[in-house]
């Protein structure tokens, strides 16, 4: 049926063949063919001795609309295949058309449990882009709450991959220590998850008088509440059962298929960003990068668990690094004056006015900027024309090639230990097709 | 034999952690009869704000609609006379339209406000049956002005107000 509408469509391009109007017919195909299908799926599938299952792209384990085409023995996984697109929003096309300033709203809407770690890797690749230096308490704020944000992320999927295994209980723990950190949010930028916060050259304003209070509730509460997740979950046999063994990838093939984070850290392979390229600051603290053994389910949920202490020593070591100054650049060109300066100043107010229409113009040239988010290398490969807006802006989403291995990881497993697979990857949809 | 005896002793940890919240307040509130504080820079609903003799702040710039990132603002500008004034200044805004559904609340058209006029404050969220009425026109967005002063246009002596009021207190060290 495809193959003939193909055919259809291909001798209605031969008749009307002016040049703008010939399509590549692979493209404007809206399903698979059956070629396509064989080279994808086990010959057994063809023969109906297997069954081919589509799980998602609604359905509550797949964190999003994520849709999976299984091959299933019975209860056993044969073939995974990772069908996304359900949520692309164009942001990096629509990034092309907004000047620098405009498009880091855009940028909190991909990874939208962790907008502040966006935020800062489009904001990074600007600077690196122009040259622009940030004041050191904006570089200390900048870790501050990239580790808030990093606690935050992981929060959010320590509770759904509970959920999903089913610990109830560890879900609602997760959501109220969130709250926490999403005031904080709230106090420094207004909004407790589009933050826009981080913008080329420091930060939007200094953060607010409670700011050390709302961070220091949130590093004595802790402790005992990430004790409180160990003692549910850590020793807990059930949650072994289902995770200890399952889902594993050897480091070789972690690598081979570009995965990142806690992913990447829980099959032993040492690799973090804020070590291997430190950004903002993070030279100047001291932490470790916990390492998993196995690469399994269990291994990338202690290295996230364990990833809570490490930020909470970070943000301890800011806190304590952090001196009154100002937070953003004083380089008129590129960020906007104070406001009560342009009631005073000619040269303010037409700084002001230009930043805020044109925006500030960025050189010829490419750059890649990455910082390691919550689930992993999140790189912003920016290239400038000499205008005010990118040529090309391209997001390397940690959970888009986080994603890829899932075939991998799942094959021969049962279909509920897929549920785990997924959950352990800690995938956003935002995220993986931006 | 392992599991049932990791069953036996593990467990039980886990349900007393459970049990032990059963002493906690809880962490929820009944919205919308309780609603929970704000911060002091929430970005709520746009207002045009006003000053102390009932002129309005706005100055018709377009300043906030070049730098809206939705492209939510739309802003047509007129001439002031000192019979008809709205403003202080040379101009006013006509109209001054704000599309709810596309605003993204992010805060930049009250940032490149050169006046202040424009602020996210208000914690009353717009809603709507329709998508005309999520535009928010101009008298659904002006703040009504203080009380016993005269609402705009205001008949003003001549030279009072030839030239836009600066910018006080200074938004961006307001906390």
């Amino acid at each position: 049926m495809v193959n003939e509408t193909t055919k259809i469509s291909e001798q209605a391009l031969i008749v009307e063949n002016s040049p703008q109007n010939v399509v590549n017919t692979e493209d404007v195909q809206l399903d698979i063919t059956m070629e396509q299908l064989k080279k994808l799926v086990s010959p057994r599938a063809l023969t109906g001795e297997t069954m081919l299952l589509n799980m998602g792209p609604q359905h509550p384990s797949t964190h999003g609309v994520l849709r999976l085409l299984l091959e299933l023995d019975g209860e056993t996984v044969i073939n995974c295949i990772p069908d996304i697109g359900f949520l692309h929003t164009g942001i990096e096309k629509t990034a092309e058309s907004k000047n620098f300033l405009k498009a880091i709203p855009l940028t909190d809407r991909t990874d939208y449990l962790a907008p502040m770690s966006n935020n800062l890797a489009f904001c990074g690749a600007v600077e690196k882009l122009v040259g622009i230096d940030v004041p050191q308490r904006a570089q200390y704020l900048r870790v501050i709450l990239m580790e808030l944000t990093r606690m935050n992320s992981h929060l959010v999927w320590l509770g759904t991959h509970a959920l999903d295994i089913g610990a109830m209980s560890v879900f609602l723990y997760c959501m109220r220590e969130r709250e926490m950190i999403l005031d904080v949010y709230e106090a420094v930028s207004g909004a407790r998850m589009m933050s826009s916060f981080i913008r080329p050259g420091g930060l939007w304003r200094d953060v607010p008088a409670n700011f050390g209070s709302l961070v220091q509730k949130i590093l004595d509460v802790f402790p005992r509440r990430v004790g409180e997740y160990d003692k549910l979950l850590k020793d807990n046999p059930m949650w072994k059962e289902r995770t200890v063994g399952v889902g594993k990838i050897s480091a070789e093939d972690a690598i081979a298929w570009g995965m990142t984070g806690p992913c990447l850290r829980g099959s032993g392979v040492n690799y973090d960003v804020r070590k291997a390229a430190p950004y903002s600051s993070y030279d100047h603290f001291e932490f470790s990068v916990p390492l998993g053994t196995n690469g399994d389910v269990y291994d990338r949920y202690r290295c996230r668990l364990d990833e809570f202490e490490q930020s909470m020593s970070i943000i301890r070591q800011a806190m304590k690094k952090l001196t009154p100054g100002p937070v953003m650049t004083d380089d008129r060109k590129v960020a906007p004056p104070p406001k009560h300066e342009i009631a005073y100043s000619m040269e303010s107010l037409i700084h002001h006015f230009k930043l805020w229409t044109e925006g500030f113009r960025a050189p010829e040239g490419e750059v890649y900027f990455a910082v390691e988010s919550g689930k992993g290398e999140y790189g912003v490969l920016l290239s400038g024309d000499g205008s005010p807006k990118p040529r090309r802006v391209h997001m390397r989403a940690p959970s888009f090639n986080n994603l890829q291995p899932l075939g991998v990881m799942s094959q021969g497993c049962l279909l509920a230990d897929l549920v785990a697979i997924i959950g352990s990857v800690d995938i956003v949809l935002g995220d993986v097709d931006r | 034999m392992g599991l049932i005896k990791d069953v036996l002793t593990k467990l039980p940890t886990g349900f007393a952690t459970v049990l032990k919240t059963l002493k906690d307040k809880p962490v929820t509130v009944q919205y919308p009869e309780e609603t929970r504080p704000m911060s002091a820079r929430f970005r709520g609903r746009h207002h045009l704000k006003r000053y102390d003799d009932g002129l309005e702040r706005c100055i018709g710039c377009s300043l906030c609609a070049a730098a809206c990132p939705a492209d939510a603002i739309y802003v047509e500008a007129a001439e002031n006379t000192n019979e008809e004034r709205y403003s202080p200044g040379e101009r006013y805004s006509k109209t001054y339209e704000i599309n709810m559904l596309r605003c993204i609340f992010c805060g930049y058209c009250e940032d490149a406000c050169p006046t202040n006029a424009i602020v996210l404050e208000s914690l009353e969220f717009p809603t709507g049956y329709t998508r005309e009425s999520m535009i928010y026109k101009k008298d659904m967005l002006l703040e009504s002005p203080p009380i016993s002063v005269a609402a705009t246009p205001q008949r003003t002596p001549p030279g009072k107000y030839d030239r836009p009021i600066l910018p006080y207190p200074p938004i961006d060290t307001a906390e």
